[in-house]
């Protein structure tokens, strides 16, 4: 196979040739690396390449299969990791200049899995500061770009893993979904994303941005691909608190299987309208119309709390993030300023934070504060709480009904890098869909539903299922995905264009 | 800079006014794993060398609760009498400080584990019954060296050296209602109560209670008011008070310096205050008029603590007798009077003479050993009872052979002080210094003789029925025999010798 359809085939194909010995895991990354030597001086999805870490780990690979030791379904495939996750050896930002050189002594469980499942780690990707933003325009290292469009953003915060998978540069990258960080770059990148239930995947070794919203997921172009990465990744860590002690959902089996006949899908109510751009309601639609011509029952389900998740998220988030952003003080690790020996330990740390941390940061971690402070605890944080306990009493009704709900994804395409940098609220707006599932913490993901007709840029289907019933979005996605490919012939992503 | 203090007479003090107590007791639990990771806890090891990226605060680190911890923390609950919550969260108290890695600490706010318990103490004759407002479970913080500047403190430091080796030590907080009533035994109030927790924490195997090693710490909450007053005064809290010593003195120190400043005109400052070892007076810290907002809200790292019931009850079940039972039960047993009981209990030497009984001595010989002889050489050597290099076997072999006749009192302090020199065993020491008490009639018949001998007029007055004079020559023979004389059996020879009935 020559460098380009190696970057080009789905991570389940690279898995069995590696095995079969058709190609050493070394060609396979080192022509990912070429990949990235290649495009992503344009895309800009990588903050830093580990090519001596991914060819030791391909070599790895390539001695394991040679002396016969077993190897697992992902063995030899690369791997982009979003830079939130911590990586044993190789410099970790968050995207953040207060973390600039940081090298963490320690792997996440996330990472730590994949690295035993013999995964290949091209390096770390870009992704907005703290993982707060959806352009990662707020990354201290500058903005990623869309493949479909250099001068659009490839949604965020993951929007480095989002983009080095729609751009070849890797079969597979994780992320992590606080509102909606892999659901909607997936979306607006036209590849798969999927946001596990909460505590189905480790938040040890994750760079903390919000606690009780945080969720690793994986990035694919296609189904199946995310859910072997979902599989080989998920699972009780007795190193995190909140992880879920319960078997992994069937994920992989779903993707296969790929049915929807006699499902009950239900379409959210609140979900379009103003604010949604006319082209994406179009390919949701027919997305609905497609589940229901592949024999899925249809039918209209309100969640009338869903319209108050953006306020209660923009309060629980930045009131969680002041306070976990705290350990960035310049005592242990990362960035330190004017410690000329003339200041305190508190100027030191003031002037730290002050020139370590990017606005979008401060501006959150001032609203958590504030939101957290006495006297206002009630108003803000409690009442936050309370609207999220009657979000996820919506969703608890709703599924009383049907087996998942669909959205849009998003409610608009990529948008262009700048238009939105200078408006926070509208930028808030492009996780409007993806924030109920993070405060309710059940399953959900984005799968590619068409182009957009008036801008030619894709569009994602949102599925929702209760917690711990992630299979339900693999085998509503798998369907749609099988469908619309043999539609267009060929998977969306070919229709972006070329990089080279 | 030294605060001027001007002080009423404590009598004085007390006349007008009256304390009020609050005592917050923070206790480091003896898990051998931290709170939230799995570092060791040991004491003393190097610096920075008990750490891991959880207490370190690494970025992407997460806690996980020590359930060690928290069978403990509800142990503790159940012997102050607490109610145990059913369901309740950790909280994140959230301020920046070096030695703090997250800058919050991992704390219980409005759900504390444990409620409303008391513990009762006893100072002069008189019952007092502490109510215990809660109980919850944090973690300890790092620690600070300051280096350079003249107090040890932050402020005129060169630099700071932390170490970690502490941070995220659990930590059980007991915090008491306010102490009413107590009047001029305040002080001594306030000192029995942290006694009884100590011997209750000791009782329950729940951390080494060692305040010299801050392994037990206090805070000490003092207000005062107007005789008749209904309305309480401000309160001041004391820090650093670490010793059950320091108790007492802060709160009288606090009392006499508080009584000043309201006789004045003045206006008590709420505020924190640090005890000053050296002098027994309290300095001024950190004011909390401004006090500090921190923050809290519940931990979102964590789940909820839900202690099943039956556990909790199976807990309760498996309690050990703790101290204030177990010192109505050896006073029964033992037949002791309150007074006996007092001194026992003062000496702190309640395990020693129970261990010592269990040895085999009687309680009266290993009361009569630790109070009198033992506590002598502990305050000689300024170390507590207990820290004494000698067993309760060893005292309780010492009393055997005493019984038996091997050794009389005499001999046996310098057994005693054989071993606590490193000697080795009692029996050992007996062999090693010749200490037997000689009672065969054949080398003890010689002394005899050489006695009566050289004291004729002696010897003539016993004969002649002057029994009591024999007393004289039983002195000698013990001198003779440098002390190791059966001095009865020698007083029976001697009686015999001179023709005389005893
Ligand atoms: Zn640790």
């Amino acid at each position: 196979m020559t460098s380009s359809e190696l970057t080009h085939r789905t991570a389940a194909e690279l898995a069995a040739a590696i095995a079969s010995g058709e190609v050493s895991a070394v060609e396979v990354a080192s022509a990912h690396l070429d990949r990235i030597s290649a495009v992503d001086d344009r895309v800009r999805a990588f903050l830093h390449v580990d090519v001596e870490g991914a060819l030791n780990q391909a070599r790895e690979v390539d001695r394991r299969r040679a002396q016969g030791e077993p190897l697992g379904p992902l063995a030899g495939v690369p791997i982009a990791h979003k830079d939130v996750f911590t990586t044993r050896g190789v410099p970790t930002t968050a995207g953040s200049k207060i973390l600039e050189g940081w090298i963490p002594p320690y792997d996440a469980t996330v990472t730590e899995r994949l690295r035993a499942a013999g995964l290949v780690i091209l390096g770390k990707t870009n992704m907005d500061e703290f993982a707060m933003g959806s352009s990662t325009e707020n990354s201290a290292y500058g903005p990623s770009r869309n493949p479909w469009d250099l001068e659009r953003v490839p949604g965020g915060s993951s929007g480095g893993s989002s983009a080095a998978v729609a751009g070849y540069e890797a079969p597979l990258a994780t992320g992590t979904d606080t509102g909606g960080s892999i659901r909607q770059p997936a979306a607006v990148c036209g590849i798969v994303g999927a946001k596990p239930t909460y505590g189905g995947s480790s938040r040890y070794g994750v760079i903390a941005f919000a606690s009780s919203l945080d969720t690793p997921g994986p990035f694919a172009r296609n189904v199946l691909d995310a859910a072997l990465l979902h599989e080989a990744f998920s699972g009780h860590d007795p190193m995190d608190s909140t992880s879920v002690d319960a078997p992994v959902p069937p994920v992989v089996e779903a993707a296969r299987r790929g049915d929807v006949a006699g499902m009950r899908v239900g379409v959210v109510r609140e979900f379009a309208g103003e604010g949604y751009q006319p082209g994406v309601l179009t390919r949701f639609n027919e997305a609905v119309e497609l589940l229901e011509s592949l024999g899925a029952k249809v039918s209209e389900v309100s969640c009338p709390n869903f319209t108050t998740a953006l306020p209660a998220y923009y309060l629980i988030s930045p009131s969680e993030c002041s306070s976990n952003l705290a350990r960035f003080d310049a005592m242990r690790y990362g960035l330190r300023v004017g410690d000329d020996g003339t200041r305190s330990a508190e100027e030191v740390m003031a002037l730290t934070r002050a020139a370590g941390f990017g606005p979008e940061v401060k501006r959150r971690i001032i609203l958590g504060t504030y939101a957290l402070s006495s006297g206002y605890y009630d108003a803000y944080y409690g009442s936050a709480q309370k609207v999220r306990t009657l979000i996820a009493r919506d969703f608890t009704a709703a599924f009383e009904q049907v087996d998942v709900l669909v959205s849009p994804t998003t409610p608009t395409t990529a948008f262009p890098i700048g238009e939105r940098a200078d408006d926070p609220m509208a930028m808030y707006r492009a996780d409007l869909c993806t924030i109920p599932a993070n405060l309710a913490g059940n399953a959900a993901l984005s799968v590619p539903c068409g182009l957009a007709p008036e801008d030619g840029l894709p569009v994602g289907l949102q599925i929702m299922a209760p917690a711990l019933a992630d299979d339900r979005t693999y085998r509503v996605a798998a369907a749609v995905e099988s469908a619309l490919t043999a539609r267009w012939g060929a998977e969306l992503l070919t229709k972006a264009p070329s990089l080279v | 800079m030294a605060d001027t203090v001007s002080l009423m007479k404590y009598d004085e003090a007390l006349t007008r006014f009256e304390p009020v107590l609050g005592l917050e007791t923070h206790v480091e639990l003896g898990t051998a794993a931290k709170m939230f990771c799995g570092c060791p806890t040991g004491f003393g090891a190097a610096p920075n060398t008990q750490v891991c990226p959880v207490c370190l605060a690494l970025p992407g680190a997460l806690p996980v609760a020590n359930a060690s911890a928290i069978e403990r923390t509800i142990r503790i609950g159940l012997a102050l009498n607490c109610s145990i919550a059913e369901w309740c969260r950790f909280a994140r108290k959230n301020y920046f400080y070096p030695d703090m890695p997250k800058n919050y600490q991992i704390s219980q706010y409005d759900e504390p584990l444990c409620t409303d318990g008391h513990l009762d103490v006893e100072v002069e004759g008189r019952s007092f019954r502490v109510g215990i407002e809660r109980v919850h479970l944090e973690e300890d913080t790092g620690k600070s060296l300051h280096v350079g500047g003249a107090t040890g403190r932050i402020h005129g430091a060169d630099h700071s050296l932390v170490d970690y080796n502490r941070a995220g030590i659990p930590l059980v907080e007991i915090v008491t209602r306010p102490i009413e009533g107590t009047g001029e035994l305040a002080p001594l109030v306030a000192r029995a109560y942290v006694t009884e927790l100590r011997d209750l924490l000791r009782a329950l195997d729940v951390s080494d209670v060692r305040m010299e090693q801050g392994s037990l710490r206090c805070d000490v909450n003092v207000s005062l008011m107007e005789r008749g007053a209904s309305q309480w005064g401000t309160r001041t809290e004391t820090k650093n008070v670490n010793s059950l010593r320091s108790v007492e003195r802060a709160v009288r120190h606090e009392i006499e310096r508080q009584a000043a400043v309201l006789a004045d005109g003045g206006r008590v400052v709420q505020e924190t205050r640090h005890f000053q070892e050296n002098t027994g007076t309290t300095a001024q810290g950190r004011s909390k008029e401004e006090a500090q907002d921190y923050r809290y809200f519940p931990e979102p790292d964590l789940v909820p603590i839900a202690p099943a019931r039956d556990w909790v009850e199976e807990l309760r079940a498996g309690l050990p007798e703790l101290p204030a039972a177990r010192r109505a039960r050896v006073q029964r047993e033992w037949g002791l009077s309150e007074l006996e009981l007092r001194d026992l209990v003062n000496a702190e030497a309640l395990d020693l003479v129970e261990e010592t009984v269990a040895a085999g001595a009687t309680s009266g010989d290993a009361r009569k050993w630790w109070l009198n002889e033992l506590s002598r050489r502990a305050t000689a050597a300024e170390v507590a009872l207990a820290e004494l290099p000698i067993t309760p076997a060893q005292v309780a072999r010492v009393a055997a052979l005493v019984a038996e006749g091997s050794l009389n009192d005499k001999l046996a302090r310098q057994v005693i002080e054989g071993v606590l020199a490193g000697e080795g065993e009692p029996d050992a020491v007996v062999e090693s210094r010749g200490l037997r008490v000689v009672s065969d009639d054949s080398a003890l018949g010689a002394a005899v003789d050489d006695a009566i001998a050289a004291n004729p007029q002696i010897a003539e007055k016993v004969r002649s029925g002057k029994v009591a004079a024999a007393g004289a020559l039983v002195g000698a023979v013990m001198k003779a025999t440098r002390g190791q004389a059966d001095a009865g059996r020698a007083r029976a020879l001697i009686l015999e010798r001179l023709g005389v009935q005893g």
